[in-house]
């Protein structure tokens, strides 16, 4: 294999290894702010416990988000060395600003999030929960600006040699010597794509968390463990599901609407759309032949149009206007896409399912035949964000191709020029075994500490209320 | 003072905040295997439990700074020092995984073996952390395009291996003697024992490295004889480390970390006084360096930057400081600890 390919699988592989952790931390963040919040409300020492429980799974799992996010920053310059000259003026800032602003106040607070219990008073504790989310919610921001004006550059022109160039063609001789140059940082912030995909990423992360809280409690609330913490934390889930899935629907369409306006052939592949016109049909599944150029499955007329355009008669560029070289792998991006919007469906399904039975007193009675159900499809759930998260970065990332920068740089263009197959393929076995052994690690620590359950609230010492006694005494 | 020379100086801070850190991070992983008993190895992890992810972030922003400012630089650094980045990758990822699930298992042989993988990345990362540094202050061959044109192996030379050695008994002895402040009673006068002799060793390392460097890349301390007044930052380091074993003596931890936090910023002052306006200084043909000039972002990008880093960098110290200041004082292992 080439050190093109290589290098691609060995970011993809990374980031996504990575990206189990951070939606999770973002998601489960907020819950923990719910939580904390309800108990300075209430004072109920219940909440008090599930903040607790929660804080210790998410302090694992923030564990494994920085160990394995370093390598993402290492990257960019390891193995994509062209390709940071070319962006490094507008993309550094953001990665930047995602240090100062997001990274150091996660982390700072992290520690008197998940030490300081007896060190800080509550409401100083709850502050500091509140950080960490913000914080999490932060790093999101800029990583997304940064990706997003990979995808529609914009307040930016391309450079060679010092020189500004009209246009996006540069000579590929200057390769090494071209560049972009921000023009207007908030028009690279605010890039045609960014505030969609921000919007679509963050919901996605909360559903991570939510799942993660409903999957556990419905575990709970199967073996009659722990029965009222965990009925109450599936509220907190389900709460949270609930509003996050359906934001999810619409912060979707925007984005898919968004991918049609500036990236044609990315929408393109993602619906497997061939002839360009009005009426574009719309395939809940399918399967591309991409020799034949066409793609087979049902097909709901002029739906694509009406979703995108908001009209049957709105035009739909298809992949027969695109030229073959500018084309992203057709297939891949039409199954990942398909796959998570499959995936967010079921996940509204359950959220909206889990409503009901909250609704209508069912979560009260364990014993009732559709709660039993739910109960035993929720353990499973957790599962499914963290697919509908991947396939939908993988459409994201597999439809910008062939662009590295869309428009301006090739992915192949992008590659260090210094570093051989041979090496990448050494890291990238060394990544697979440090990450299988951390997975499995992680999997087996996350099952302990689920198995061990809350403390019992009478052991619950270092409850506020005794901080505060200590402290008067 | 133009952006190109700001930005320099602030990469250049970053680096040293990381260095004065995590660099007691480190020392606290390469000392960990010193001391037997589990209750004592606890201490040591609880000692930097929670603030070693915060360290952390100061080399991500480091690097990201790099990026953002001095693309090239990164570019090339990163692409060109490849095999070792990767093994500064693993040790940092083995570190840190080793720190989370410890002591999160009683049995002896599970946490026997992470405590031997913290040792192992702690030292490995300290070591190739100094060995970047030797590379970059003894010049690497780049070519017309700035990009490195040597090997990973042609990397390992004597000067770089003496800086990696350095840099792995400074980082001991600012971990010791940041365990100094946070032990107490047996377990502080084992810490207290190491401090003098890895004082010793930094001195010795220390001189050498600085007789190489006289010796063989006489470029580094130009500036001292064309400005003697900087000379002064030699006078200061020299003080405040003859200062270390003085605080120690009189039992004042806190001087003394300070103090050892003030060698650490007077070295990379030194390191970059001595590379300035050089980012990477190329050999045998300096007319490839990369420097805060030739290879930097636009002015407009470094202005941009520092706008962020004026509203951020100060939130960021009130609030570094005051995460230290809470837990502040000696270890207790709790419930709620590693």
């Amino acid at each position: 294999m080439n050190v093109e390919i290589l290098s691609r699988i060995q970011f993809a592989f990374t980031i996504a290894f990575h990206y189990i952790f951070p939606p999770l931390t973002i998601g489960l963040g907020l819950l923990l702010v719910m939580m904390e919040g309800m108990w300075l409300r209430t004072r109920n020492p219940l909440y008090h416990n599930m903040a607790r429980f929660w804080t210790k799974i998410f302090g694992l799992i923030f564990g494994l988000g920085v160990a394995t996010g370093i390598v993402m920053e290492f990257e960019f310059g390891t193995n994509w060395a062209t390709y940071s000259r070319f962006v490094g003026d507008i993309f550094g800032s953001a990665l930047a600003a995602e240090g100062i602003f997001a990274f150091f106040l996660e982390s700072g607070f992290l520690a008197i999030l998940l030490f300081g219990w007896d060190k800080v008073g509550p409401k100083m504790h709850f502050f500091a929960t509140c950080m960490v989310a913000l914080g999490a919610h932060f790093s999101a921001v800029w990583i997304i600006v940064a990706n997003s004006w990979q995808q529609t550059p914009a307040g930016s022109h391309l450079e060679v040699n010092g020189q500004p160039v009209a246009g996006h063609l540069f000579d590929k001789a200057d390769l090494g010597h071209a560049r972009m140059v921000i023009d207007d940082f908030w028009e690279v912030v605010f890039n045609p794509s960014s505030m969609d995909r921000l919007g679509h990423t963050l919901i996605g992360a909360w559903l991570a968390g939510a799942f993660l809280v409903i999957s556990v409690a419905a575990y709970y609330l199967i073996r009659r463990r722990h029965v009222t913490f965990a009925a109450t934390s599936l509220k907190f889930g389900i709460a949270l599901a609930l509003v996050a899935s359906l934001l999810s629907l619409a912060t979707g369409h925007e984005s898919a609407a968004g991918v049609a306006r500036n990236q044609p052939s990315k929408m393109a592949a993602m619906e497997g759309l061939w002839q360009t016109g009005p009426a574009a049909p719309l395939h809940p599944f399918g399967w591309v032949d991409v020799a034949g150029g066409r793609t087979m499955g049902p097909a709901i007329p002029a739906g694509l149009s009406l979703l995108v355009g908001g009209s049957a008669d709105h035009v739909v560029t298809g992949l027969n206007d695109i030229p073959p070289d500018l084309r992203p792998p057709i297939q891949a991006t039409f199954q990942c896409f398909h796959l998570m919007v499959g995936v967010g469906m079921t996940l509204i399904g359950l959220s909206l399912w889990g409503g009901w039975l909250w609704w209508r007193g069912g979560l009260e009675k364990l014993d009732g035949k559709a709660t039993r159900w739910f109960l035993w499809l929720a353990v499973p759930s957790v599962l499914l964000p963290q697919i509908a998260n991947q396939a939908g970065w993988f459409t994201a990332e597999i439809g910008r191709q062939p662009w590295i920068v869309w428009g301006y740089l090739r992915t192949s263009e992008g590659l260090s020029a210094v570093v051989t197959a041979n090496q990448v393929l050494g890291s990238l076995i060394g990544f697979g075994l440090i990450y299988l052994l951390l997975f499995v690690l992680f999997l087996f620590l996350l099952n302990r500490k689920i198995q061990h359950g809350p403390e019992p609230m009478e052991e619950s010492h270092s409850l506020p209320e005794n901080w505060l006694k200590q402290h008067r005494a | 003072m133009d952006y190109n020379m700001l930005w320099f100086v602030l990469v250049g801070i970053l680096f040293a905040g990381y260095a004065m850190l995590d660099g007691f991070d480190l020392g606290v992983g390469a000392l960990i295997l010193r001391i037997d008993d589990d209750h004592e190895r606890r201490v040591f992890y609880n000692a930097i439990g929670p603030v070693w992810d915060g360290n952390e972030v100061w080399l991500v922003t480091g690097g990201g700074a790099l990026f953002a400012a001095f693309p090239p630089v990164y570019a090339t650094v990163f692409s060109g020092f490849y095999m070792a980045f990767m093994l500064l990758l693993f040790a940092l990822i083995f570190r840190a995984v080793a720190i989370e699930f410890r002591s999160k298992e009683p049995w002896p042989w599970w946490r026997r073996w992470w405590d031997r993988g913290f040792c192992a990345g702690s030292t490995t990362a300290s070591l190739l952390i100094g060995v970047a540094m030797g590379n970059i202050v003894w010049g690497i061959p780049l070519d017309a395009n700035g990009e490195f044109a040597g090997t990973f192996l042609g990397l390992l030379h004597p000067y770089a291996l003496l800086m990696g050695v350095t840099t792995v008994v400074l980082f001991m002895m600012h971990g010791a003697i940041y365990l100094h402040l946070k032990t107490e009673g047996t377990l502080q006068a084992k810490v207290r024992s190491w401090i003098n002799p890895l004082i010793i060793a930094f001195i010795v390392c220390f001189a050498l490295t600085t007789l190489a460097t006289l010796l063989y890349v006489p470029r580094m301390v130009r500036i001292l004889q064309a400005q003697p007044a900087l000379f002064g930052v030699v006078v200061a380091l020299v003080l405040v480390v003859a200062n270390l074993p003085r605080e120690i003596h009189r039992n004042r931890d806190a001087a003394a970390f300070v103090s050892s936090c003030l060698t650490m910023l007077l070295l990379m002052a030194l390191f970059g006084l001595g590379m300035f306006p050089h980012l990477v200084y190329s050999v045998p043909d300096p007319a490839h360096s990369l420097t805060a000039y030739n290879a930097s972002s636009t002015g407009k990008t470094l202005k941009i930057m520092s706008i962020i880093a004026a509203i951020g960098v100060p939130i960021v110290l009130a609030y570094t400081i005051s995460v230290y200041y809470i837990f502040r004082g000696k270890v207790k292992v709790g419930k709620d600890s590693y």
